[in-house]
């Protein structure tokens, strides 16, 4: 885990959030805070609107309600937060015609890291030693921590995960539990959507988040 | 920049877009000059304008994957939160495609010219005209392409937007090649062909990122 940490406190909060999806209201009057230091949980059924949470404050759907980002006491502009925050949701956005190595050196491009760490990245999502291997071969856990395996080359303070151990083995649930403890405790937030326990361990600062509980 | 390296690569591995494109571009040349009957003089008369609209066409026919792909598979969702802006990435996208879907067709022009039965003076305009003139092709079609990419049948909106858009490069590219008898040299129509690409260029990334941002809304 990267024990360097991040500069400045971060701080997120969500006061009145509701969110309406082809005119139907997901959820409505949700709240919470979280900081640098925690993790929030979001739980709730099918359809209680875990991944349009996530949507909202990733900035791709529009919000309904105050959702404002601090960092050291000073609130920050959409521009600002949005080069704070990895999103991994649904959708992988893995090229399947590049090789595993490339992919992370696209997103490592894209979001300002450099590329050093990326064969350490692959090694630590058990993909070690398939740098050239091309992604489409790639099984659907596999393409899974490819996806979160973005999540190591470049560290930022904000990850929104949307199910992040759907589909991976139990070594893999225990790798995405340990990911998430790392980025707490260097200071960075994680908001996670499941359904599934995430076992953090104990001393770690959990929030849990109810969707769907009328 | 990172992107132009992905996305050539992508272009190349996802196996003969290009060729198909160059396919089709000679496949007009060679369609047209069957269909008009072999007279010289009225190809001669004709090949700026059929080499324009085979251009024209060809550029149209790779735009449908353009963002659509990206869309798909999630990557614009992250792009939003990459450290570059989003104009840059659009940019990026417009070097790329003028890259893949553009020069071909200008290295392929000699071949229509041979098809086309024109001379050399000829053949050297028209090379310059396209290259002044297929970027603002591209950066137009990419635009229109980022405004459908969330419609199940973008690919063939997005041409039918840009269509009218395109009106002045092809005024401009055909008087480029053969000026209309009167209006003196083909010099002004240059100028004005490099002034729309420098234009479109300039322009279209913010309108791309915009329709981008606004995709997923």
């Amino acid at each position: 885990m990267s024990n360097k940490g991040f500069a400045g406190q971060i701080r997120l909060n969500a006061q009145n959030l509701s969110c309406i999806r082809g005119e139907q209201e997901v959820f409505a009057d949700v709240a919470f805070q979280v900081s640098g230091g925690e993790a929030l949980i979001v739980r709730g059924a099918n359809g209680t609107g875990k991944s349009s949470l996530l949507m909202c404050l990733a900035g791709l759907l529009p919000v309904n309600g105050n959702v404002s980002w601090q960092r050291g006491g000073k609130s920050l502009t959409k521009p600002e937060y949005f080069e704070l925050i990895h999103f991994i949701g649904h959708l992988n956005a893995i090229k399947n015609e590049l090789t595993l190595a490339e992919n992370l050196q696209f997103w490592s491009a894209m979001f300002g890291g450099d590329s050093t760490p990326i064969a350490d990245a692959l090694e630590r999502a058990n993909l070690g030693g398939l740098d050239t291997y091309q992604a489409g071969h790639l099984s659907a856990g596999q393409r899974h921590r490819l996806s979160l395996a973005r999540l190591l080359v470049t560290p930022r303070p904000v990850w929104l995960l949307d199910e992040p151990s759907s589909a991976l083995d139990q070594q893999g649930d225990r790798w995405v539990a340990d990911l998430i403890q790392g980025q707490i405790s260097s200071g960075g937030l994680a908001v996670v959507a499941t359904h599934r326990h995430i076992a953090l361990g104990t001393g770690a600062n959990v929030r849990t988040l109810e969707l769907g509980q009328l | 920049m990172a992107i132009i390296v992905r996305d050539i690569r992508l272009t190349l591995r996802s196996g003969g877009s290009t060729i198909t494109l160059l396919a089709f571009f000679l496949s007009v040349g060679v369609i047209i000059p069957i269909a008009v009957g072999p007279d010289k003089e009225t190809l001669a008369r004709l090949a700026p304008a059929i080499i324009w609209i085979a251009a024209l066409l060809s550029t149209l026919l790779g735009l449908d994957r353009l963002f659509v792909a990206d869309h798909e598979d999630g990557t614009n969702a992250s792009l939003h939160h990459a450290s570059i802006s989003l104009e840059a990435i659009s940019f990026a996208k417009l070097i790329v495609h003028w890259l893949v879907s553009a020069l071909p067709l200008i290295v392929a022009t000699p071949f229509m010219a041979i098809m086309l039965i024109m001379d050399m003076p000829t053949l050297l305009r028209t090379i310059a005209a396209l290259m002044l003139g297929t970027p603002a092709l591209v950066a137009l079609g990419a635009f229109g392409a980022s405004i459908a990419v969330t419609l199940k049948r973008g690919g063939v909106l997005a041409p039918i937007l840009i269509m009218p858009l395109a009106v002045p490069v092809l005024i401009f590219g055909v008087s480029a090649i053969s000026p209309a008898p009167g209006s003196g040299t083909s010099e002004a129509a240059f100028m004005f062909l490099g002034a729309l690409s420098l234009l479109a260029f300039a322009f279209t990334p913010f309108a791309i990122a915009l329709a981008l941002r606004a995709a997923h809304e």
